[in-house]
């Protein structure tokens, strides 16, 4: 059977921060853009970026884009690339701007500039003292860009598509992309957009880990469809962490609970940091405490009757001061948690933050892969931005306030070659008569199956595989047994079963769908954190805690097709300034 | 029914707590709301994802009070 079509001068898959950024460029250049999201707009995962958005304007004291890139080089533990780094640290000021001007409600100063904040990582002088680094909008950032931008885009007529999800991009004989497979929830349907450029914008993935606080709908869509096209994801395995999330629910408990005088208890009551950090205990940096957590799991003394958890206990601090220092702490613990803090500890797990890997591509966007002669080639018409994108400007860790910026910058940038792109003659190529037959063939399986496994114990086990064998700290037995059990999790996904075959809103078959994107996103994360031999920035490793410049300064590029790995080198070359040399990463 | 799975698919947000929630109230109480309820759920839903939880939370309280039933449904989980 045909399935209907539709052309567009650009689609644009995900409309969280850098898809609406980027769309408006398009939209603004009198393209024929069509965005599709899974969700409405707004209420896409930036909506919960709180931080802030980095930029080195120097509203309240000296800094400079220069800085900024040594932070963010040296957070990145000399992984990120150089040259993409110092065009988001030089470009941040006019994004921000940008916004500003677009109505973006940013908290000001009394002289009426943009206010700025100190954040953890910003420094001036190249690490010297900290810095007023960080653009908010009160602790609502994410919420009020995502607003801001999507006012915009209605104003420049944007084309939406709401709850439709993408399925599978479409490549020709040579290898361009042409489009994605796309399904109508609200019918059922699947349609072909047949596209001059598309855009993944697809965001994060964090919900392959048990513990995460990324929402439900961040399965890795546009990584399983990168995936499955036969192309390449990038330095998968670093994935940044926060030390206390609510176990089994992901909900971050602020580190200044142990600021306070909170700390964390083994099964046994012990008071485990005492060993690991002899003079600051609990107050030891996020990598430290959450190193500690995953070893006491690991050596048999978590909580609980899987023993997969560790208490923060915090209720000797009295009534008084949880409730007038920590607002809000004792509701979240009692409404995630089912504890209340102030006469019990709450249960507490290393959680899953931000994917700092994802589809390789260059800072203009466009998607890249090695071109078997040491270099690299853009695949014509597909490019990526945001969390899903690894350009690399965050390497093997993120700085904080970074992430809001990454959108920006790249959304723009992004746009930016697409429309030039297509003015240098990017045209529509022939869709091929099976254009799509791939993806029906999914679908068909899915619809017709009686029977098989469940898709809701598959994600439970794969989350839970991820979590124990790929989490915050990582040791080689684990991770071996992690590979095995990752690769059979994948070959039951293949046999997943659904009992409502409906077409109108069957959240079963998006469910199962996003399965698919999840275990491709999984299976990348486990075998490249399995291959890399080193510590380095968020991948950390018991037998191997050195970072290994000599033999493992490169990307990690991880191919679905026979679970093989390749790696590139890290662009060490900043485009107009001299190279930051790797240095050991101390704050 | 494609009204129930409409509204269950609404019930995605972009904010994790409130997918919490939310994924919460849907395995307790969906099925069986009236039609009444259910349209207060859907104007609930329709709120962009930080005014829904500080409402959910208690930190806010609806402009309108004919919202009150099921938000307090959401409240007490």
């Amino acid at each position: 059977m045909a399935i209907a079509k539709r052309e567009f001068d650009a689609v644009v898959v995900g409309a969280g921060g850098s898809g609406l950024r980027a769309a408006l460029q398009l939209a603004e250049a009198n393209l024929r853009v069509a965005v599709l999201s899974k969700v409405f707009p707004t209420r896409s995962h930036t909506v919960a970026a709180q931080g802030g958005v980095s930029a080195s304007l120097g509203n309240d004291e000296q800094d400079n884009w220069h800085w900024h890139m040594f932070d963010t080089v040296k957070g990145s533990d000399y992984l990120g690339d150089q040259d993409a780094i110092e065009f988001m640290c030089r470009k941040a000021g006019e994004v921000v701007y940008e916004l500003e001007h677009f109505g973006m409600p940013f908290d000001r100063l009394e002289s009426g500039k943009i206010y700025q904040r100190p954040f953890g990582g910003h420094t001036s002088n190249y690490g010297e003292r900290p810095v007023k680094r960080a653009c908010a909008a009160a602790d609502r950032t994410g919420h009020a860009m995502l607003h801001t931008l999507y006012q915009r885009n209605l104003r420049a007529r944007t084309q939406f598509f709401v709850e439709w999800l993408a399925l599978d991009l479409i490549r020709d004989a040579e290898g361009d992309v042409i489009g994605v497979v796309a399904l109508e929830m609200e019918t059922g349907e699947v349609m072909i957009l047949q596209a001059r450029a598309t855009l993944l914008a697809t965001g994060g993935a964090g919900r392959i880990f048990a513990s995460s606080t990324n929402a439900f709908i961040n399965t890795g869509d546009g990584l399983g469809m990168v995936a499955r096209a036969g192309l390449p994801l990038q330095d998968m395995e670093f994935y940044q962490f926060h030390p206390t999330g609510v176990y089994g629910a992901g909900v971050l408990i602020t580190e200044g609970v142990r600021g306070e005088g909170g700390f964390l208890l083994n099964k046994n009551g012990e008071r485990f940091m005492e060993r690991y950090a002899p003079t600051v205990k609990d107050l030891a940096s996020r990598d430290v405490v959450s190193r500690a957590m995953a070893t006491e799991i690991k050596e048999g003394r978590g909580c609980g009757k899987d023993g997969d958890y560790i208490l923060l206990k915090l209720d000797h601090l009295g009534p008084e001061i949880i409730t007038k220092r920590l607002p809000g702490i004792r509701e979240i613990a009692i409404r995630f948690a089912n504890v209340d803090p102030v006469k019990e500890p709450i249960p507490v797990v290393p959680t899953a933050h931000y994917m700092m890997g994802g589809i390789p591509a260059n800072y203009h966007g466009q998607v890249v892969v090695p071109d078997g002669r040491g270099g690299e080639r853009v695949i014509k018409g597909l490019y990526a931005a945001g969390e899903c994108a690894c350009v690399s400007v965050h390497g093997a860790n993120r700085l904080g306030c970074n992430s809001l910026l990454d959108l920006l910058v790249f959304g723009k940038s992004a746009g930016e070659r697409i429309v030039e792109d297509l003015k240098g003659g990017l045209a529509h190529k022939k869709l091929a008569k099976d254009a799509g037959e791939a993806t029906m063939a999914r679908l068909a399986r899915l619809d017709s199956a009686t029977s098989g496994e469940s898709v809701a114990e598959i994600g439970a086990e794969l989350r839970r595989t991820m979590q124990l064998h790929c989490g915050v700290f990582r040791f080689p037995d684990s991770l071996a047994e992690g590979v095995k059990k990752i690769l059979d999790i994948a070959e039951r996904a293949r046999r997943t079963f659904i009992r409502d075959k409906s077409s109108v809103f069957n959240t079963a078959r998006i469910e199962a769908l996003e399965l698919d994107n999840l275990v491709e996103t999984a299976v990348a994360t486990m075998i490249s954190a399995e291959a890399r031999k080193e510590s380095r920035g968020a991948h950390d490793r018991s037998d191997y805690p050195k970072r290994d410049d000599g033999n493992w300064m490169k990307h990690t590029l991880w191919y679905k097709e026979g679970n093989r790995l390749e790696y590139k080198p890290v662009k060490l070359k900043p485009l107009t300034v001299e190279a930051f040399e790797p240095k050991a990463r101390v704050y | 029914m494609g009204e129930m799975d409409r509204v269950r698919w609404h019930c995605r947000r972009g904010l994790l707590e409130l997918d919490l929630v939310l994924a919460a109230f849907v395995e307790r109480h969906l099925e069986r709301l009236d039609r009444r309820q259910l349209a207060i759920l859907e104007e609930l839903l329709d709120k962009p994802d930080n005014d829904l939880l500080d409402l959910v939370m208690g930190r806010a309280e609806p402009a309108d009070p004919s919202l009150q039933p099921v938000l307090e449904m959401l409240r007490t989980g």
